[in-house]
């Protein structure tokens, strides 16, 4: 009996992580204000849900974006028919500028250089199928987003090889971490083709510093292996410090750089809020790399009535910047409130700037220093406390008791349901909490004025926000021994 | 050492062959009626542009569609946010439907077992990366879709294995074809996984005839393979014989829920029979629900706008509108097909008799210089250069006789394509090829054997309501080297 391929048999779909087994728990029973008040909560999905109303307007005011007007329909055609892998001008020239702008209009791209894919998941996939061969590795630090391990591995068979980051200087990626993982791969005999970062993090939620960047670029350049900056998040950056991107690296006078070496991956998935309309692009420096991606790109090309809609919303250059800024403003006052609620029941987390989620320090109420620990302590939260969270080792992080929790893919409501199951498990759990110090959460305005969300930031000292914040063992802990 | 991956490097992207040149050509001087009316014309498109003045209307009946509304209320948050790959549940079951109604609702299609793609391409490249491994093969009947060498083989590292057909039966497939091109799979030390074929056929413009899929579907049933059938022509069909798919056969012969059944996978998309191929709407169609689960995970890498996947099930839905849609559009394309055949023929060029699809299967064998790809290429670089038309050569679809061309006729106005053939009328009168075929032709019939037919059509021939149709036949054999060498050298150089 002929079987299927190896590919298709095989787990490299990677929907056997954990990162998915949440997933499944939130599928069977989804938390519904009024139908299922007491399903699970969905904060392991990293979406963008804050700016809607701002695009609802939008769309409302130029109903020809959306082909629907008696000259919008004359376009249909034109549009309809329009299959070019090029993809249509006016939509490159919209996303190299929206590129621009998010990065403050630092940089510039050129449009000629946009290549589309089928979201930032066809985009890693093109890139590795580009520039590796099957058997060939590309280094990613730890911890990383677990879609990776099937975007970049599955079907193209190139290895991923971690570098290890530790909580102990935040995660930070340094060039020993570096330059080990390369001396480990070449001593299992394989070839390293590349560097993967994400910047910002997935799931760090912060941003890599001018002189790491400056330190990778160094490093690939001596190496003469690629690096490829994942930088779907890059308009999610609320806060100091401000985004960096390899594509401001490149042209410093310090910085010596074959460009060649030198691709992008960006989609509107994140920093737009559109995971649906499939919007992936592929940004190389490197020509012969923006020829083949070009052709692949065959196989994931973005819908022409999405490429219609997406170039007239980002031509619109005052649209653009009200809803960078409000978007920054929105995340900015979701993650405060968040992790301000958070540390009032002893809960702290990585200081993070950017992202749609934060990196959540349990690593006190783990049982033991163990992933098995992580493991039952995730039930616990999956089963009793009814969130979906995801678990640092799905994100092949080296330390359990970290754990990536989304929070701006929900409304206000749900939100504050999320931190009051949160609150009541802690202090049903843990005797010694840190006692609230302002007034309760129920009578907290959750659209916080700049005033007060300033005044958090005194409350919120690096003590609290930091992995060593002084919580004593949970009594939960010491129950199970 | 590389810097970049083989695949990059390699030339199995297929850009270089004589099929994209063309356009390359025809994009650099493309024909337009007012700007540049010496411009090439393109035919080598296989694009459906007959009956998109019949979508407007109903998109301005229904802005709701368009406009991302639900009774006049916004849905666009739940669209930008959805993007399970499991798709909008009410666009499968519209596109399950459409394609029952298509196949006249002699097979019904589960939604379950729908997976969709971004675009044909898409969904052939995943088939193959669900049923074969590096290194395997797949059969397909010659000539093919040029496309396939890059859809099939460039990333999945499948190989191709070429069933040649011939002219002498009209290009069907044959047993003996078949198992000539498995052996040589075997030869090559390449494990067949499976057969593609494309149905309506791409380049010919047939439909496959009962006692072909039959014949394929005992093949595999014998050799415990797989059959994919590219059906994306499905509703191109504009006259009879009817569409019969692979899936009707199957269930006429009482062979659902058997292991074969499970092994047949149809490939659809709206790029052709719809005429929106912008919009990135292919399917995988399964009866493997093994491979339903994972050509949906890998749908991941490319799947369909949800903007378009909503636009499309309201239209899809519109039973009565696309029931008219399918009329119209068969009458046109009827009518503009038949309009190539009567003005080639008057250019002494003859077509193979077709009845589906956007283009025709033109013979030109008779204006080679030599019976050789050479001549082939010759003839076709003065089309495009001096005739200023883009088609594309039979070699480039891996035709095995030298001579046949691939003529769209779907993608242009009425009086375009009446240019299109002054053109060639001018070209073939120029090389005073026109009187020579003829003689050689009547001489030929004289001392036919073989039995090459090819029905020619006078007067209307699909014009039913007449009925007084001349059939003429020709039977004549190969200038220069007969068929079984051709394909000889042909395996010798594979």
């Amino acid at each position: 009996m002929v079987a299927m391929s190896k590919i298709a048999t095989g787990n490299g779909h990677g929907e056997n992580s954990t990162y998915f087994d949440g997933w499944k728990a939130y599928e069977t029973n989804p938390f519904h204000p009024t139908e299922r008040p007491e399903g699970v909560i969905q904060m392991g999905l990293a979406e963008n849900q804050l700016c809607f109303n701002l695009i609802k307007n939008w769309l409302i005011k130029h109903p020809e974006a959306s082909l629907c007007t008696p000259q919008g329909v004359n376009k249909f055609k034109e549009t309809a028919l329009f299959q070019d892998y090029h993809g249509m001008p006016e939509f490159r020239q919209a996303v190299a500028k929206f590129m621009g702008k998010v990065r403050g209009d630092r940089v510039k791209f050129d449009p000629d250089r946009i290549v589309m894919s089928g979201g930032a998941t066809g985009a890693h996939e093109m890139v590795a199928f580009c520039l590796a061969d099957p058997g060939e590795a590309f280094l990613v630090p730890t911890p990383y987003y677990p879609g990776f391990d099937r975007d970049l591995k599955w079907r193209t068979g190139v290895e991923l090889v971690p570098v290890n980051c530790e909580s102990c200087n935040n995660f930070k990626i340094t060039r020993n971490a570096l330059e080990a993982a390369y001396v480990k791969v070449q001593e299992a005999n394989l070839r390293v083709k590349g560097l993967l970062i994400t910047n910002p993090s997935n799931p760090l939620g912060t941003v890599l510093d001018r002189d790491t960047l400056k330190s990778m670029v160094r490093f690939i350049n001596d190496k003469n292996i690629h690096l490829i900056g994942d930088e779907i998040y890059a308009s999610t950056v609320f806060m100091e410090p401000e985004f960096v991107s390899i594509s401001e690296i490149i042209e410093e006078e310090d910085v010596e750089c074959n460009r060649d070496l030198i691709h992008i991956v960006y989609s509107l998935s994140k920093d737009m809020g559109f995971p649906g309309f499939r919007v992936g692009i592929v940004y190389s420096y490197n020509d012969s790399v923006v020829s083949c991606a070009r052709k692949m790109s065959s196989f994931g090309l973005v819908s022409s009535q999405t490429q219609h809609l997406i170039a007239s919303m980002l031509s619109d250059d005052e649209f653009v910047d009200n809803f960078i800024t409000e978007s920054k403003e929105l995340l900015f006052n979701r993650h405060k409130y968040f992790t301000w609620s958070l540390s009032q029941v002893g809960i702290g987390c990585l200081k993070g700037n950017a992202g749609l989620f934060i990196w959540m320090d349990l690593r006190k109420l783990l049982k033991e220093e163990t992933f098995a620990a992580e493991m039952e302590l995730w039930r616990v939260i999956t089963n009793e406390v009814k969130l979906n969270v995801s678990p640092g080792s799905s994100f092949h992080c080296q330390e359990p008791g970290w754990f990536r929790v989304c929070f701006a893919n929900m409304d206000d409501y749900t939100m504050k349901v999320a931190l009051l199951r949160i609150r009541t498990f802690m202090l049903k759990n843990n005797e010694a909490m840190v006692p609230l110090k302002l007034c309760r959460p129920s009578s907290l305005k959750l659209s916080l004025s700049r005033s007060l969300s300033r005044r958090m930031d005194d409350f919120m000292s690096p003590g609290i926000m930091s992995p060593h914040s002084p919580l004593p063992q949970s009594p939960l802990v010491r129950a199970r021994t | 050492m590389g810097l970049l991956s083989r695949k990059a490097t390699c030339n199995t992207h297929g850009q270089d062959s004589s099929y994209f040149l063309g356009w390359q050509e025809y994009e650099k001087n493309p024909y337009n009626e007012v700007n540049n009316p010496n411009g090439i014309i393109q035919m080598g498109l296989a694009e459906n542009q007959l009956c998109l003045d019949l979508l407007e209307p109903w998109l301005m009946k229904n802005p709701d569609a368009l406009g991302l509304k639900r009774d006049g209320i916004s849905i666009f948050k739940e669209l930008a946010l959805f993007q399970d790959y499991n798709g909008f549940p009410a666009f499968k079951r519209a596109l399950a439907d459409f394609m029952g109604e298509i196949r006249g609702n002699k097979v019904s299609f589960d939604p379950n077992h729908v997976v969709l793609t971004a675009g044909a391409t898409s969904a052939n490249e995943t088939l193959m990366f669900c049923l074969a491994d590096q290194g395997d093969a797949f059969l397909l009947p010659t000539p093919y879709y040029p496309g396939f060498d890059r859809d099939l083989r460039w990333r999945t590292g499948v190989e191709i294995v070429p069933i040649h057909c011939t002219s002498s039966n009209g290009f069907k497939v044959t047993l003996p074809a078949i198992e000539q091109a498995y052996r040589q799979a075997q030869k090559r030390k390449l494990r067949v996984k499976g057969v593609l074929i494309t149905n309506p056929s791409n380049p010919l413009g047939t439909t496959m005839a009962r006692d072909e899929l039959d014949l394929l579907i005992n093949f595999i049933e014998d050799r415990q393979i797989h059959l994919i059938s590219d059906e994306i022509y499905s509703g191109t069909v504009f006259t009879s014989p009817s569409f019969v798919s692979v899936m009707e056969v199957l269930k006429d012969r009482n062979l659902d829920q058997t292991q074969v059944w499970e092994r047949v996978h149809i490939v659809y998309s709206l790029s052709k029979d719809l005429g929106l191929p912008g919009f990135r709407v292919g399917a995988i169609y399964s009866n493997d629900p093994v491979v339903v689960s994972a050509a949906t995970k890998m749908s991941s890498f490319g799947l369909v706008s949800s903007q378009t996947q909503y636009l499309l099930s309201a239209m899809l839905l519109d039973k009565k509108f696309t029931k008219e849609y399918m009329s119209e559009n068969h009458k046109r394309l009827q009518k503009q097909q038949k309009d190539l055949v009567s003005g080639l023929e008057k250019a002494g060029i003859r077509c193979l008799d077709s009845n589906a699809g956007l283009f025709c299967w033109v013979d030109m064998r008779h204006l080679l210089k030599s019976n050789t790809f050479e001549a082939e290429m010759e003839l076709w670089q003065k089309i495009i250069y001096h005739v200023k038309i883009n088609i594309s050569p039979g070699s480039s679809c891996h035709c095995i006789e030298p001579g046949w061309f691939r003529v769209c006729f779907a993608n242009m106005s009425e009086s375009t394509l009446k240019l299109a053939i002054q053109r060639l009328k001018s070209f073939v009168s120029s090389i005073g090829m026109k009187s020579q075929s003829h003689q050689e032709l009547k001489s030929l019939r004289r001392k036919a054997r073989n039995n090459w037919v090819f029905r020619l059509s006078l007067q209307s021939f699909y014009d039913r309501e007449q009925d007084t149709t001349t059939k003429v036949s020709f039977s004549y054999r190969p200038h220069f080297m007969s068929l079984s060498n051709i394909a000889a050298t042909l395996d010798a150089a594979a």
